[in-house]
């Protein structure tokens, strides 16, 4: 008998306790499975690489106009422009290379958590407290009323924590303070798919590289990190080291593994083949949470942003923390590396961004 | 009510182990190795690795001319 069709009736000679029972045995098996392979560790097999040099990273802009906290930003795919979001309820799109200030919306909400770049650079989408997450088209025309061509497209019973388009501008994948993840159809609004398995809030989520396949890993207060078939809503795999909520998910570039940011002031990276964590990024100085982190275009450096108002640099093989940059004045709270590396891109609660290179 | 709930969640972190415990894995060893090899392949076209000229990077700037 198929035991998804009856959820809450027993099949015979199931009782609560058989299956508290065989999922004990799951979950020690799984352990078992796991630790044949871990046969030895990453920064182990790196000994034999060399050392990288010293990092000289400067700020090379800082972009100021926000009246309060940065609490997001993403790069438009032409590497120059970005949209950044912040507690006030304000949405600006910058220019980078120059730093002026391209369109300005102001939300109905404050605390915008998410704010994302279409592919098409012709977009952008946003949300936070509204709980919902809204498209608004950029006009050519500067002078032009943003906010009346905004669009609603996802409506979660909590806050947005993040938001991202996939690979066009027709679909749009969220996260929520209500536990779920759901990817969106754009134009109608309609939810295609959700994504339910986090037993608290989700704050971030990242898609795979589109050579990948479709899946995407989220992260929440739960302390897990979740990886889902885009698909079938299925949740494929679940890490969970993580002492405390975990604030950022992000991909390496080959799709293989993923790195994480925390509350516990460690970054962890996860390898997706080996199903394990397979690094720890911390130091015993480092005590405040790690809020977002990024990887280089190699994957051999890792960003990382802390609310002790730090970004730390760390060797991604090596597991070394290879610079230290300071210069916000309150906690970063993004951190986003250029689509064609040149560049990162850090936004704070000391309502400033800046490029670093 | 939550007899019946519990029910439904032991029933679907069955399901959802017995899908984790059918993965094939594969060692550390060769994960990291793998993760070392396209750092390699890809060191020399990441520009915050290896730092880029600042005549082709957009957002050091070039040091202006002065005139004496």
């Amino acid at each position: 008998r198929d035991a998804c069709a009856e959820p809450h009736q027993l099949s015979k000679g199931e009782t609560i306790h058989t299956l508290k029972t065989e999922s004990e045995t799951l979950k020690a098996k799984l352990e078992e499975e796991r630790a044949k392979l871990h046969d030895v560790e990453l920064h182990q097999v790196a000994e034999k690489i060399e050392a990288l040099g010293q990092f000289v990273m400067k700020t090379r802009r800082t972009l100021k106009g926000h009246g309060n906290k940065v609490l997001c930003m993403d790069w438009c795919r032409d590497k120059r422009r970005i949209v950044s979001s912040s507690q006030d309820g304000k949405v600006i799109v910058w220019d980078a290379y120059t730093t002026n200030k391209e369109h300005a919306v102001t939300m109905p909400c404050t605390w915008v958590m998410a704010c994302a770049y279409a592919p098409s650079g012709c977009a952008v989408a946003c949300g936070g407290l509204d709980n919902k997450c809204s498209v608004y088209p950029l006009s050519l025309d500067k002078n032009e009323n943003l906010a009346a061509k905004k669009k609603s497209v996802a409506m979660h019973t909590n806050y947005l924590s993040s938001c991202s388009f996939t690979n066009s501008d027709m679909q749009i994948l969220t996260s929520s303070g209500d536990g779920t993840c759901a990817l969106w159809d754009v134009e109608s609004g309609q939810l295609l798919q959700s994504f339910h398995g986090h037993s608290a809030d989700v704050l971030s989520l990242n898609l795979a590289p589109s050579e990948t396949g479709n899946t995407f890993v989220s992260g929440g207060c739960d302390k897990k990190a979740n990886v889902w078939d885009m698909r079938s809503g299925q949740n494929v795999q679940s890490f969970e080291t993580h002492e405390s909520d975990i604030n950022c998910v992000k991909y390496y570039p080959s799709g293989d593994a993923f790195a994480t940011g925390s509350d516990d002031a460690t970054c962890r990276l996860y390898d997706l083949r080996a199903d394990r964590e397979v690094a720890i990024y911390s130091k015993e100085s480092i005590i405040f949470g790690a809020s977002s982190v990024d990887f280089s275009l190699s994957g051999r450096l890792l960003f990382a942003g802390y609310n002790d108002y730090t970004i730390n640099v760390w060797d991604v093989l090596k597991g070394t923390r290879v610079a230290i940059l300071f210069g916000h004045e309150n906690r970063v709270s993004t951190v986003r590396v250029s689509p064609d590396g040149t560049a990162f891109c850090s936004g704070s609660w000391d309502s400033t961004l800046r490029i670093w290179a | 009510m939550s007899t019946t709930n519990n029910i439904a969640q032991a029933r679907k972190l069955v399901e959802q182990l017995r899908i984790e415990a059918g993965y094939e894995r594969i060692k550390v060893s060769k994960a990291a190795a793998d993760l070392m090899s396209y750092c390699e392949q890809h060191a020399r076209s990441d520009p915050l690795l290896v730092g880029v000229p600042t005549s082709e990077n957009p957002f050091k700037d070039k040091k202006p001319c002065i005139i004496l």
